[in-house]
């Protein structure tokens, strides 16, 4: 409210001492200091370690269900059938046709676990690796990785669902919504950046973690998972206020991938939507690797 | 050419408290101005204080110097772990860092699968590894449990685990901590051999120890830290005489 008293603020950090001198020189070193190049070179070294995270990846999906009888299906089990109790509940509620609107649910809550799993999981992600990144030299990235990396393998586990859902709920699907591939891709993407970021800013920030799971669980609710957004369109009473889910960039992240899979209609607005989320999320991210990504093995 | 370059380096820790790890604080505090400013002050430690140091292909360096005294920081500073709050550290070539051999174990899986992950963290391919774990095995001595997951081991054999996998890879960089030594020291006198091979294949040494015995064996200069900052260089036997009779002298008058 007072906002427009207040001077403009130091901005928080405390600020690091000049350096970086690290000109061109030789190329055996690895880039470092608070520059493009460093921040670039995180980046691609972890790339190139994808033998480790892939692993590591894999590794985190059989251990977590090492001594279960039924293994990884269980995640799959789980939301099944969280999938079809909430379908069955709200077709009821708001009066659409079974056929319709679990198939939406289901998609939706695939979709969805992906995306919250980079977001809550990225916040946490330097934090829960702390002896590593103390104790072995390598880039950071290579922990955020190994997270989407994970996150896409549930995704993919996630499929078998959908799978029996189109058996039984058979959806209008044409050769042309293979761009799910497309739009799975830029999840990934856009799943990179933003656990890059959050985990950064949440190693410093320690209160950000909570706050992140409390944020994610309201945007469930925000976006339309357990909800359609056509039918509120189609009533006119809610068709004003409904719009302003437009406003949701989860909402875009979660139609650019389901449309496809249920063989609707896409739009070139969402395409454009999540990619232009790609670049400047991708900027930002990039802006605060340059400046903050060596102090991570301080604040951890 | 492996070398290790550090030019007026520093390394600062900010100590942060519940107050400036919190986003919250931190806002408000912004908002409010200068009162608030001056309460959410970071502490910072020197660990590190305009460090100048160089080491070349084939020297094998002993850090020695109190608790504290800031060897280990130093370590993390030559592997590139902690890229200096100022100045500047180049390191060239590949670093095998052996500071806690317990870190990045990961109980609920097998040794085997511990010695592939282990060998992946410290810059090897897949290919490589599997080429080294017969060696591996041979040398730990686990037969069967190398099939079992981490969790049944002992102390002990955790040591074995990782100090086979570390003496098993050609590194440039070997940086080692005294904590190897304190783990076990009956296995470490076993396998001294083997870790003296090691330290014979890597292109330069950094061991920080306060085992005289260990350091003579295996280093011929020595760096002595004192609050953060060098407080002599030079061949070994010069630097641990010096650094003995201050400690001696400071017993005997405390």
């Amino acid at each position: 409210m007072s906002s427009s008293r207040t001077r403009e603020a130091a901005p928080a950090g405390s600020g690091g001492p000049a350096e970086s001198r690290s000109g061109g020189a030789g190329s055996a070193p690895i880039p470092t200091g608070r520059n493009f190049r460093s921040a670039f070179a995180d980046l691609r070294r972890g790339w190139d370690q994808r033998e480790l995270w892939l692993h590591l990846g894999w590794q985190d999906i059989r251990q977590r269900y090492r001594r279960s009888v039924l293994g990884p299906i269980w995640i799959t089990i789980s939301m099944a059938v969280t999938a079809i109790a909430l379908g069955i509940l709200y077709s009821g509620l708001f009066g659409i046709e079974l056929a319709t609107l679990l198939p939406h649910v289901l998609v939706g809550m695939i979709v969805w676990a992906f995306i919250s799993g980079c977001i809550t999981e990225g916040s946490e992600v330097f934090v829960a690796n702390t002896g590593l990144i103390t104790h072995l030299p390598a880039p950071i990235s290579i922990h955020v990785y190994r997270l989407v990396w994970r996150q896409t393998l549930f995704f993919a586990h996630n499929l078998i669902v959908y799978a029996v859902m189109l058996v039984a709920f058979p959806q209008p699907l044409r050769w042309t919504d293979l761009s799910a591939f497309l739009a799975m891709a830029l999840l990934i993407v856009n799943g990179t950046w933003v656990a890059l970021l959050i985990g950064i800013v949440s190693t410093r920030f320690r209160d950000l973690p909570p706050v992140t799971q409390s944020l994610v669980q309201l945007l469930f609710f925000l976006t339309p998972i357990v909800w359609m957004y056509d039918v509120l369109l189609d009533n006119p009473a809610v068709a004003e206020r409904a719009r302003l889910v437009e406003l949701n960039p989860l909402f875009h992240f979660v139609e650019i991938i389901r449309r496809p899979m249920l063989g609707q209609d896409q739009e070139w607005r969402t395409w454009i939507i999540v990619g232009g989320i790609a670049a400047v999320g991708w900027a930002v991210t990039l802006l605060v690797m340059r400046r903050y990504r060596s102090r991570v093995a301080y604040w951890v | 050419m492996v070398s290790i370059d550090v030019r007026d380096a520093s390394v600062d820790f900010p100590i942060f408290d519940a107050k400036s790890r919190s986003l919250k604080h931190t806002v408000l505090g912004v908002v409010g101005g200068n009162v608030a400013a001056n309460a959410s002050k970071v502490i910072v430690i020197e660990a590190l204080h305009n460090i100048n140091l160089h080491v070349s292909e084939g020297d094998r360096l002993a850090l020695v110097g109190h608790n504290g005294a800031g060897k280990s920081t130093l370590l993390r500073l030559l592997s590139g772990i902690y890229e200096p709050t100022s100045g500047e550290a180049r390191v060239n070539g590949r670093v095998a860092p052996v500071f806690d051999l317990g870190v990045g174990m990961d109980p609920e899986i097998s040794g085997l699968e511990n010695i592939m992950v282990r060998g992946l963290f410290l810059g090897m391919s897949r290919k490589q590894m599997e080429a080294r774990v017969d060696d591996i095995a041979e040398f730990t001595e686990l037969g069967n449990f190398l099939h079992m997951p981490l969790r049944t081991y002992s102390t002990g054999m955790r040591v074995r685990l990782a100090l086979g996998v570390v003496t098993s890879i050609d590194p440039e960089i070997l940086l080692l901590d005294e904590g190897i030594g304190a783990v076990d020291a009956s296995f470490l006198e076993r396998a001294k051999g083997r870790l003296k091979d090691l330290v014979d294949r890597a292109g330069l040494l950094v061991f920080a120890s306060h085992s005289d015995d260990l350091l003579k064996q295996l280093c011929t200069s020595a760096l002595w830290m004192e609050h953060g900052t060098i407080r002599q260089q030079g061949p070994l036997d010069e630097v641990l005489g010096s650094y003995n009779h201050g400690r001696d002298h400071a017993t005997s008058e405390g």
